[in-house]
């Protein structure tokens, strides 16, 4: 079983024009770093590996994961996490049942309360348990956001443009902490960016697209 | 929703031609159509239903735009804004009763300047309300097509890209007014051509204001054929057929009409922008829109005013500003009899409108789920049921159930309720629900989150705002509807709207206050709660305090 993401012949079009085709292999604690103006449909290609492509697009190719073939998964079963460049919590729920949202099912509900707990106080947010997401600011939200994601346990993480929106001394701080928590669960990560630093920071093999 | 249309313009189409085997009557013949020429109001009862009902639609559209062009984003703009969700919940009978009492020569206007600026003591003999021209009713129709005409913009100046366009043209030199007719309008009557068409269908075959505040001898054509279709001799039923028929034809014509007039208001624009003129006079042109605007939100109001006054007046002698007394005993006579309606109306509206608003999310999260997208045309076939006259197709639905003998009640009515509240629910939600994030889905599924699961958690909760206004929309679509309730409940479904419109005619002004104040307040408390249960909801919860 060969364990990472694997991107095999993956082509993906609009309107009969192809826009970008890929393969690659991102082994366990690995990164693999898009790059690309603009346009060139990298936001795309991470929204066919979670299932959510736009019908306004045609794709080939497969997508497996830890061994398994996941092109056809429904999105929901794929175990793949995402971070957007927006936090995207909940805003109905508050930053405990954002967390526990992402929790896997199981356990008793004082375990999952203690769960949600430690996520937090890993992340320097002791008892924001009960906080309006709203009312955190940009790193309090990013940070909430990855554990989020942390907490579903995922088998690979999907990084779009994750940083763009946080300020320069926030930016290396939440992006030393991403790249941290995918190297300690030696998830494979696949970052699509434009931003040459970012690249740079992550570390891996880069594949530039288009331009 | 097309399938009752369908079926009640076939079912109009039949007896117009002499068809009615329920009344012994086989066809095919001509003889409805020669007996509805033969009806000596019929020119009066045609030039009335169009003259209504393109006065309405060219002057209610007038002061939305010039409003719109001479004051967005400013602060009575704002006001006017906020006034439009209780001004639009008012349901058209209420609003009609309302100006009557305000403007009728004994109504609360005379009352007011009485007998100091007027010198009258008696209430002056003029035919103001019902008046042959049919002027009162084009002003009820007015006044509640303003709101409706306004959200309508509100909604497609948001997809225009409306403020930066005014900032250029303003750079450019022109003026507000001008720089905004000139830039703005042309997208945004693209977007809203649907609506007015709906305004001015709706404008030439009401019959509820029409009821109220038209002319009795001729009446308008469409309060004719209702008045033929309760007629006790089923023959009659013919002539109300044929006279739905030319009804259908009257506002069809008028389409192709307005249609023609787009194509030269286009032209002559076109013209008109290329001339560079800066707009002279748009202080002016505002200035008077505005209290158009101002007028029409204003006369709906103090209708209520004035309502409320009579709900609760003893003795009110002419020219007195204010009644003698006030006393609840007008509430305690009638109170009673507005109950049993309002559960009636209530039982009709939460069905309907729960109907209504799980088919809209359901339509719409398939559309999301599958990718299905809604063409321009689609839309169209949405404002179908509403651009075809009530009096075209109700009375055929009506026959065409008795010759069925299907049962005339509760559950036909609520039917045919929902083919009005369908269409604007589905419009009132279809923005906001498209509007929503699909990376929130995005993320709620890589979590783990089944598609089933986002809907329920994620995308519900957080449109909660938007769906329950939708929900207000529909039940006070419904608490509105007078026609549908009347033929297809055959006059034993009573609800606030039909007690209220059959009222009309006795002139009891405490019986008809209250009646109507308790059909308004069916309509606006659905509304007031649409704002409050999120506001109270989500009270911990800043992100969605906006949404």
């Amino acid at each position: 079983m060969d364990k990472g993401l694997s991107l095999r012949n993956v082509t993906i079009s609009k309107s009969a024009a192809p826009l970008l085709s890929l393969t690659h292999d991102i082994g366990s604690g690995e990164v693999l770093t898009v790059m690309g103006p603009s346009g060139v449909g990298k936001s795309t290609l991470l929204a066919y590996i979670t299932g959510t492509l736009s019908c306004d697009f045609a794709a080939t190719g497969e997508v497996w994961l830890d061994g398994h073939n996941i092109t056809h998964a429904a999105p929901h079963q794929r175990r793949v996490g995402i971070l957007f460049q927006d936090d995207l919590l909940f805003p109905h729920l508050s930053v405990g049942a954002n967390l526990a949202f992402g929790l896997r099912p199981g356990g008793g509900a004082a375990e999952r309360k203690a769960k949600v707990e430690e996520a937090l106080d890993e992340v320097g947010l002791s008892g924001f348990a009960d906080r309006d997401p709203a009312t955190l600011s940009g790193g309090q939200k990013a940070r909430v956001a990855l554990m989020r994601m942390l907490l579903s346990e995922p088998c690979a993480l999907l990084l779009d443009e994750p940083f763009s929106r946080l300020d320069a001394a926030l930016r290396a701080q939440v992006r030393d902490m991403v790249f941290d928590r995918a190297r300690a669960r030696a998830l494979p990560v696949l970052m699509v960016t434009h931003d040459a630093e970012d690249a740079q920071a992550a570390g891996g093999v880069i594949v530039t697209l288009g331009g | 929703m097309l399938g009752p249309v369908a079926a009640g313009l076939w079912g109009t189409v039949l007896p117009a031609f002499g068809h009615l085997p329920a009344a012994g009557l086989t066809g095919p013949s001509l003889d409805p159509f020669r007996d509805l020429i033969a009806w000596a109001g019929l020119p009066r009862a045609v030039f009335l239903s169009l003259s209504t009902g393109l006065l309405a639609t060219v002057i209610s559209l007038a002061i939305v735009i010039l409003v719109t062009a001479g004051w967005s984003g400013t602060r009575p703009f704002r006001a006017l804004e906020r006034l439009l969700s209780p001004l639009l919940s008012v349901p058209h009978a209420a609003a009609a009763f309302g100006l009557a009492f305000l403007i009728a020569p004994s109504g609360w206007l005379s009352r007011l300047a009485s007998p100091g600026l007027t010198g009258w003591d008696r209430p002056p003999d003029l035919l103001i309300v019902q008046d042959t021209w049919g002027l009162a009713m084009t002003a009820g129709l007015i006044v509640k097509e303003v709101p409706f005409l306004l959200l309508i913009t509100l909604a497609a100046l948001g997809q225009a890209d409306a403020q930066r366009s005014v900032t250029i043209s303003q750079a450019l030199g022109y003026g507000r007014v001008t720089g905004w007719l000139k830039t703005v309008f042309p997208r945004v009557y693209a977007q809203i051509r649907p609506p007015v068409y709906v305004v001015l269908a709706y404008s030439m075959s009401v019959v509820d204001v029409a009821v109220i505040l038209g002319p009795n001898t001729p009446p308008p054509l469409s309060v004719q054929i209702v008045k033929w279709m309760s007629d006790p001799d089923l023959a009659m039923r013919l002539e109300a057929a044929a006279g739905a028929l030319l009804q259908l034809a009257l506002v069809i014509g008028a389409l192709v009409v307005w249609r023609i007039g787009e194509a030269v208001v286009a032209r002559l624009g076109r013209r008109w922008i290329a001339s560079g003129a800066r707009g002279r006079f748009d202080t002016i042109v505002a200035g008077a829109a505005l209290v158009g605007g101002s007028a029409s939100a204003l006369i709906v109001l103090l209708g209520l005013v004035v309502l409320a006054l009579w709900s609760f007046a003893g003795f009110w002698g002419f020219p007195e500003a204010f009644p003698d007394a006030f006393t609840a005993r007008n509430w305690v006579r009638f109170g009673p009899g507005t109950l049993s309606a309002f559960g009636e109306t209530a039982l009709i509206a939460l069905t309907v409108g729960l109907v209504a608003i799980v088919l809209t999310i359901g339509c719409l999260e398939a559309e999301y789920r599958y990718g299905l997208s809604f063409s321009q045309r689609a839309v169209w076939l949405l404002y179908l049921p509403l651009l075809i006259p009530q009096t075209a197709f109700l009375p055929g639905l009506q026959t065409l159930m008795l010759n069925l003998g299907a049962d005339i009640g509760r559950l036909p009515v609520m039917m045919a309720h929902l083919v009005f509240v369908l269409p604007y629910v589905f419009l009132s939600l279809a923005d906001p629900f498209r509007a929503w994030d699909r990376r929130m889905g995005t993320v709620a599924a890589a979590l783990g989150a089944s598609a089933d699961g986002v809907l329920w958690r994620v995308r519900l909760p957080m449109l909660l705002r938007p769906i329950l206004t939708a929900l207000a929309v529909g039940l006070a679509v419904s608490v509105g509807q007078y026609l549908p309730t009347l033929l297809i409940g055959g006059g034993r479904i009573a609800t606030l709207t039909t007690e209220a419109v059959a009222l009309a005619s006795g002139g009891d002004r405490r019986a008809i206050a209250v009646y109507g104040l308790m059909q308004t307040g069916a309509a606006l408390v659905p509304f007031a709660l649409a704002l409050l249960i999120p506001a109270l909801v989500w009270r911990n919860r800043r992100g969605l305090q906006h949404g």
